[in-house]
């Protein structure tokens, strides 16, 4: 099966992303991070080692976590991905205020992503998968205290993150359909 | 952002794999196959790696087999490293795998990248190399079956067109008692100083090792002088070194000497877990 239709041309893709399809126009190795934050306007997941090193760049793609990074847009079409956008007043970022798990942010998306997807996995993570997990992410201003703090509260309250994200942002600068994210 | 672009293409089976490849490098193209693609993205990104069209095998039912099939347990190549943890056939392999980059990003790279892609590590071949697997490779005559250590020397050695997709490894190898242990220098999940893995079979420790020269590799005869018993643990490791492989990495992540170092302390601590402390 040929996705391109012709080298280095432009092709149409549909995204399924917060739940909403989205249609956008890609160059093949365009990365999943860049096509969020230039063509759709989900300026949440940030560059940052763009070499799979730091987690900035955390979405969840099929509720795993995944580094935008890391991953071509065109390998995103037919999954279903959550961005920062979409976890708009979840319990995560609540708990993650409340607990100052952050000083000047940008690293921040990425530990809620990370944080979230262990939730929807496992709602009672033991130390060992919570440090495993969040060992994924880099913070250079924080100590991880206030982070891991912010994480467990959501633990403790038995709310694994009042999972439904509400009240998503919606992409810009895309074609929204109301089919499947399938390719034309 | 990578700065050239590529076409993509995603076959469904073997054949149309091979056959693309071979249409693709017959009009002159540098095509490539793609598994997680974390090396390919980030390589590309800097430009140490080029290609106009990248071939995801990960469509390929063959390279998603994860599981037992006559008493061998079938490894497909597409598999993410993940996976080995969340369903534990093969132990090592779960244990080594897991000290590979960090959760994330384990979930996107694959066992078969690791195993082809170019950094030294490579530390997914340890298990592979330490249990007589066989490896499954397609190419344009079809799929052939060989045993690992016929087609490893510091590299899977592969023809162009060619593509691994499966590991094939005896269900007995599951349950003989192994070790595996990556030290690193900076951090959870920093890039390997280097990584060591044993398995006993009938007795007799095996070993295998990464990160201490260029290349993964395991040492028949490192072996024999680890297994003579009658010499002190640490003796035996020294005297080991003289079948060590060259050259001894000496890098940003260790010296040789310090790598050397970590490796005699490492084995040792090895023989007092297989074989008891020695005092006693
Ligand atoms: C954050 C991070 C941390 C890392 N840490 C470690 C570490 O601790 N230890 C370690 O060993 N490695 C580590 N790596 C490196 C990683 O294991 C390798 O780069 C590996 O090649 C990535 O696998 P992939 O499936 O993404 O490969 P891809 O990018 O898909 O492919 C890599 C190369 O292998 C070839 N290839 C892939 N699959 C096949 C196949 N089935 N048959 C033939 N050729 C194939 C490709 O053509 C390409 O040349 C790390 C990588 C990242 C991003
Ligand atoms: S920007 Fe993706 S991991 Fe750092
Ligand atoms: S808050 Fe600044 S990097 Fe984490």
């Amino acid at each position: 099966m040929k996705i391109s239709k012709d080298t280095y041309q432009k092709i149409t893709i549909k995204l399924k992303i917060n739940g909403e399809i989205v249609e956008t126009d890609i160059h093949v190795s365009d990365l999943l991070l860049n096509v969020l934050r230039d063509k759709l306007g989900l300026t949440g997941a940030k560059p940052g080692c763009l070499n799979g090193d730091c987690g900035a760049c955390t979405v969840i793609m099929n509720q795993k976590p995944m580094k935008s990074c890391l991953l071509l847009a065109i390998e995103a079409i037919r999954e279903e991905i959550t961005t920062i956008e979409g976890l708009l007043n979840s319990t995560i970022q609540k708990e993650f205020v409340n607990h100052f798990a952050f000083q000047c942010g940008y690293c921040t998306p990425g530990f809620v992503m990370v944080s979230h997807a262990l939730l929807m996995n496992d709602p009672n993570p033991d130390k060992k998968t919570v440090i495993e997990w969040l060992s994924s992410n880099i913070c250079r201003c924080t100590g991880y205290q206030e982070i891991e703090k912010a994480l467990y509260s959501v633990i403790k309250g038995g709310n694994a993150c009042g999972l439904k994200p509400k009240n998503t942002v919606k992409s810009n600068g895309a074609k929204k359909t109301d089919e499947t994210g399938r390719l034309n | 952002m990578i700065s050239f672009d590529f076409e993509y293409y995603r076959p469904k089976s073997i054949k149309e794999a091979t056959d693309l490849y071979q249409n693709l490098a017959s009009r002159g193209g540098k095509p490539i196959y793609y598994s997680g693609g974390t090396e390919i993205i980030t390589l590309g990104r800097l430009n140490r790696v080029y290609t106009d069209a990248v071939i995801d095998i990960k469509s390929i039912p063959e390279t998603q087999t994860w599981g037992f099939h006559n008493n061998e347990l079938i490894t497909g190549s597409a598999l993410p490293l993940s996976i080995f943890n969340e369903k534990n056939y093969f132990p090592l392999l779960a244990e080594t795998a897991r000290e590979i980059a960090d959760y994330t990003s384990r979930i996107k790279i694959t066992i078969g990248g690791n195993i082809c892609g170019q950094i030294f590590y490579r530390e997914g071949i340890l298990p592979f190399l330490l249990t007589d697997s066989d490896v499954l490779i397609a190419g344009s005559k079809g799929v052939k079956r060989k045993p690992l250590k016929e087609v490893f020397d510091q590299k899977l050695m592969l023809e162009r067109e060619e593509f691994l997709v499966q590991l094939a490894t005896k269900k007995i190898y599951m349950e003989m008692p192994f070790l595996s242990v990556k030290k690193r220098q900076q951090w959870k999940t920093g890039y390997p100083l280097l990584t060591v893995a044993s398995l006993k079979k009938d007795g007799f420790l095996r070993f295998a090792f990464s990160g201490v020269c260029p290349f993964p590799f395991r040492s028949e005869q490192m072996e024999t002088v680890l297994n003579s018993r009658t010499q002190p643990y640490e003796e035996r490791a020294l005297a080991s070194f003289d079948y060590l492989p060259q050259p001894i990495l000496n890098d940003i992540e260790g010296s040789n000497e310090y790598r050397l170092f970590v490796l005699k302390n490492t084995i040792v601590d090895f023989l007092k877990k297989f074989e008891g402390d020695e005092n006693k």
